[in-house]
Formats: C-alpha cells, structure tokens, sequence
C-alpha cells in the first residue's frame, strides 16, 4: 500500500499546526511536525474527517477539476445522487441534468439508476448459501480500506459487486460507444461527480482494475456551484427528467441501499466512530442473525461527504421531497443472475497499518518500551507533543519519530523543578518587585513545589 | 526467555457502553506485534466474552493479558457472586442474566462456551460470595 494515492491532503501554508484534526483522525494518521500536520499515507483512510474539522481551511480534498471536459471529444456526467440534495427549492432533478449538459457534457448517466441494479443483485447475492453473512456493503471506500487494514475477518463479507459508481460508468461507456461508433476510447471522457475524496481516491487506485472506465473525478461542490450559475440562465421548464427511481436516490443517505434489500435483517451505521464500534461487535461475533449491513463513514451517508455543500440532513429532506413521486425502482436487471463484469475481481488484501517490526523479537522488545514510556506520561492526551494520544507519542517514540523532551507536560514539570533549583525564591522576588500588582500571589508561592504541574 | 509483555485494564461494571474496550485495546496490541489474524480473533473473542460477563454479573473487574513466547494468557479477576455450579454454567445456552440485561442483546448463554472455545486451555477459579477468575491460554 506504499503507493496508494490519497485524495485528501495539506496546504502546509494554511495549517497553524493546531490539534483539531490530529484528534479528530479515527486512524491516528495525523501528527504535527514542525508547525503543520503532517498525515501518513499508511493509516490514512481518506475519510475526510480532517477536512470537515479544520479551523483554517488548510486540508483539502484533490479531485480534477471541470475543464477536464476539454480532454475528450464526449463527456458523460455521471452525477452521485447526493448531488441532488445540494439545491434549494428545486423540485425536478431535470433541472441538474439539463444543467450539467449547459456546462458542457454531452450526455448524463446518473449514479443512481446503477445503485439500483445493484441493490437489485445485492438481493439476489444475499439469497445465496454460500455467502459469509452479514454482507457489508462494498459502497464507502473508506469503510473497505478500514476493514481491509483492521478486520482481516470481514473482508470476506464486503459485498464482491461492483459500487454503483462503476456500474454507471461501464453502462455509460458502452452506451456511448454504441450511440457514437466513431468515436474511439480515448476521445469518451467519463466524469464522476463525487461527494468525497475517499471515492476520488478509489478510482485513483484503481480498485476495480481494468474494470476501471472512469476517467475524471470532480467534486460536488465545484459542480453545484458551476451549475447554479447555468441553471440561473434558464426560464423554462426542462424536457429531461431522471431515470432513477426511489431506491436510486435513496442511497444519497444512510439507510437507503439497506431498506432496498426488502429485508429487515440490516443493519445501517454513519458516521466512523459509529461504523469502528459495529465493525468490533461483528468481528467479535456479538452481532448475529443480520443479513445486510451498511456502513457509511460519513454522518447522514454520501450527503455528509467532505465534497459536498449543503448540511448532510438538510440535503437528506430535500431528496425525501425529490423522490416522493418517483417511481421505485425503475432500473431493473436483464438478467435473474449477477453478470460476471459486475464482480469485483480486485478482492481485498489485509494489510495491517500499524506493525511495529517485521521481525517478532523486535516488535515485542518495541512493544515493552512503548508500555514502560507510556506509563511515565502524563495521560492527558492534550496533543502538544504532536501525537494525537500519550500511547501514540509512546510509540512514536519507540520508533524513532519523536523524542520524549517534546512532552510540554514533563516539560513544565521539569522547568519548575529547575526554577527551584536555582533559586526559584530570588527570581520571584525580581519579578514581584517589577510587579506590585503580583505581589500576595508571588508570596503566596515562595515555598518550592515539586508538582509544579498542578499549576 | 524474553520478559513477557503485560498489559492491564480496569473492565468498569458499570458501563455497558464500554464494555468491550480492553479487548479492542489488546486487539490492537496484537496487531502492531504482527500476529496472525487467527490468534487476534482468538483472543479478542475469548476476552470480549469475559469483559461481558464481568460486567453482568461481578460489577466489573480487571483484566490482565500477559504475551509471552509461546502463548498468550489473559485472566479475568473479579469479586463477583461467584459461579455456584460451573458445570452447568459452562452449558450453552445456560443463562442467569437477568431480564434487563437479556433485553440489551446480553445473555444469550454463550459466554464461557464460546470462550472454552476459542481458547486453548481455560481454566475457572471460583468461590460463591468470593469472585472468579478465569484463566485463558491461546498457544502461539
């Protein structure tokens, strides 16, 4: 995994060096070396939590940008359906698609018509013996990668169809090339419009290998504001209307793809703490008889995406009064049986993020370091040092990547107890003489105190 | 031989929502040590079993998981009620629980089965108006 390209990263010009992020990060990813964060590509999960937390606006998503268009004689949009839930007032998803061809697309194929073919399969997978349940909705990236990276055990239980947002964009390819034969592979540009960067991320990574067809990424946000400029120009009604149904948009948020199941055994999780607590109870087998279970690192699901605009609950009201009188599913599969392209061949691997050492002996004599340091530090995990926690910092320590002097709080503890040594009474007085205004405190803490901390 | 690596942690009677922690915080050890995700699940699911039942019946407890060379032990020590007939205890199903804790998913019976299962060797130290402990030893 040393190569994997992440899609969240910093603007060390922005970046004060605070401790927001670094304790937000669910995988410990994070630590702030030399006055800025710096994130490690191996814990990393691009869930983009940091993002949404950042007080000065220095982490950012990295996604390609709309004037991609110009590479390719044709470009599909394939708009994720949390894109709907961006606008206000507005009561036909005609609108954004007519809108996304004003900006220059020349055809729509929406995410969601492909969420319901697979929700259909998902149904037929689920139905079969021979399947580890509960199935875990292969949908969140950053859920797959955290499962890939911590729960060995489930990567068995992830889903092995296609997300919705390569469906979309195979259907959308041989639909062009059958609409347009003259155009050769290159000149088909594929353009996801994506809610997060963990899904930037998965394209950039090439989970679905060769079964990859999208070409572009593009971020919500760009593309609402993009198209509120082009939608403003426009008076008329539109003549294009969508082609999904209820259960396509239904899967903007949490609880959408498992109502779609048509069985009460499922199980629907948001936001990643939430999703690490449900992901230990099945590991430790605490939850049973549970068919189905979805996991969305995002609070509200793919509306709550870092690439997003609108409030993840705001948005989820909007797509409630968007599908009302949608059909319910619109998109149904030719077939009774799951085609073999719409596997994913690309099964994942475990790679545990946080092995110490190679070699056993190394890491347990690591190990014992790490709990001796550990039990000599504050434990108040206030982060200065640069570690999200004081058994993080231990361990960064013990490999190396941090020294035990940039602990503030032995350090204070240390510099008082330097200040006694060297006359901590006369340096009082100095200053109290300076200071009148000081005077009954400075007395009043004359007498030497070991446990300067407390103060 | 190496000294073995201890870890230790207070199990909070409680607190059901944290019920748990301690083997999420040793199934993470496990992995930085580069252990084979059969000996993680081994050993999360023997724990997480007793951390439950400490909670449920003893008012919580201590935990203590030593990593040796060879094996791994985890004892479970709490001042409980004790286990008046540990035969019948260790049958599945079998089950004390009282109905508020059956209504919060906990007492199915499965506890000490489940852990003799995933265990190498299990042994029960208990002594009714007393406590228990539970030694466990997953080989390596």
């Amino acid at each position: 995994m040393a190569d994997y390209k992440h899609s969240v990263s910093l603007d060390v010009s922005k970046c004060k060096g605070c401790t927001t992020c670094l304790r937000r990060c669910p995988t410990e990813a994070i630590r702030i070396r030399d006055g800025h964060a710096v994130i490690s590509s191996d814990k990393c999960i691009d869930c983009g939590e940091c993002i949404k937390m950042c007080s000065y606006k220095a982490k950012k998503a990295n996604h390609d940008s709309l004037s991609c268009l110009e590479k390719y004689k044709y470009t599909v949009a394939l708009p994720a359906p949390s894109l709907y839930g961006q606008f206000d007032h507005m009561d036909n998803i005609g609108y954004i698609i007519r809108g996304l061809k004003d900006l220059g697309f020349d055809a729509v194929f929406e995410v969601a018509c492909a969420a319901e073919l697979v929700s259909a399969y998902t149904r037929l997978y689920i139905k079969r013996s021979d399947v580890k349940k509960p199935v875990i909705s292969s949908a969140c990236p950053t859920i797959s990668r955290m499962i890939s990276m911590n729960y060995p055990f489930l990567i068995e239980n992830i889903l092995p169809i296609l997300p919705p947002v390569d469906i979309a964009a195979y259907l959308a390819r041989e639909q062009a090339k059958t609409e347009h034969p003259e155009l050769s592979e290159d000149e088909i540009g594929i353009v996801f419009i994506s809610p997060c960067p963990a899904k930037v991320s998965y394209v950039k990574n090439d989970f679905a290998k060769e079964r990859n067809y999208i070409t572009d990424v593009v971020s919500v946000r760009d593309v609402y504001f993009a198209l509120l400029d082009v939608m403003k120009k426009r008076e008329d009604e539109p003549l294009e209307a969508t082609e999904s149904g209820m259960i396509g948009i239904g899967w903007a948020s949490t609880g959408g793809e498992s109502t779609a199941i048509f069985n009460e055994r499922y199980l629907a999780a948001d936001g990643i703490e939430n999703c690490i607590r449900v992901l230990d109870q099945i590991d430790n087998e605490d939850i049973t008889s549970l068919d189905f279970v979805e996991l969305n690192a995002c609070n509200g699901g793919c509306v709550g995406g870092a690439m997003t605009v609108a409030n993840p609950y705001i948005a989820q009201a909007r797509l409630q009064a968007l599908k009302r009188y949608l059909p319910v599913s619109p998109n149904r599969p030719a077939s009774e049986w799951i085609p073999d392209e719409f596997f994913n061949e690309n099964s994942l691997e475990y790679s545990p993020a946080a092995l110490l050492s190679e070699d056993r002996k190394v890491a347990r004599q690591m190990m014992s370091e790490i709990e001796s340091i550990k039990a000599s530090l504050p434990g108040i995990d206030c982060g200065s040092c640069g570690a999200p926690t004081c058994m993080a910092f231990a361990e960064d320590i013990v490999r190396g990547q941090a020294t035990a002097d940039e602990c503030t709080v032995i350090m204070k503890m240390l510099f008082h107890q330097y200040l006694d040594e060297h006359k901590k009474k006369s340096i009082l007085d100095k200053l109290t003489a300076k200071n009148p205004g000081k005077d009954a405190a400075g007395s009043g803490d004359a007498e030497p105190k070991p446990e300067g901390v407390a103060e | 031989m190496p000294e073995p690596i201890r870890f230790h942690f207070d199990v909070d009677g409680e607190n059901f929502t944290s019920a748990g922690e301690a083997s999420v915080a040793v199934k993470k050890k496990l992995r930085q040590l580069g252990y084979s995700p059969d000996i993680i699940r081994k050993v999360s699911i023997a724990m997480y079993e007793g951390e439950i039942n400490m909670v449920i019946h003893a008012n919580g407890g201590k935990a203590d998981v030593e990593v040796n060379d060879d094996e791994i032990v985890i004892i479970l020590a709490d001042t409980g009620p004790g286990i008046p007939n540990v035969e019948l205890a260790m049958q599945e199903g079998y089950s004390t629980a009282r109905d508020n804790i059956r209504a919060l998913g906990f007492g199915a019976g499965m506890g000490l089965p489940n852990m003799k299962k995933y265990t190498d060797e299990m042994k029960i130290d208990t002594e009714v108006g007393v406590g228990t402990t539970i030694t466990m030893k997953v080989y390596l």
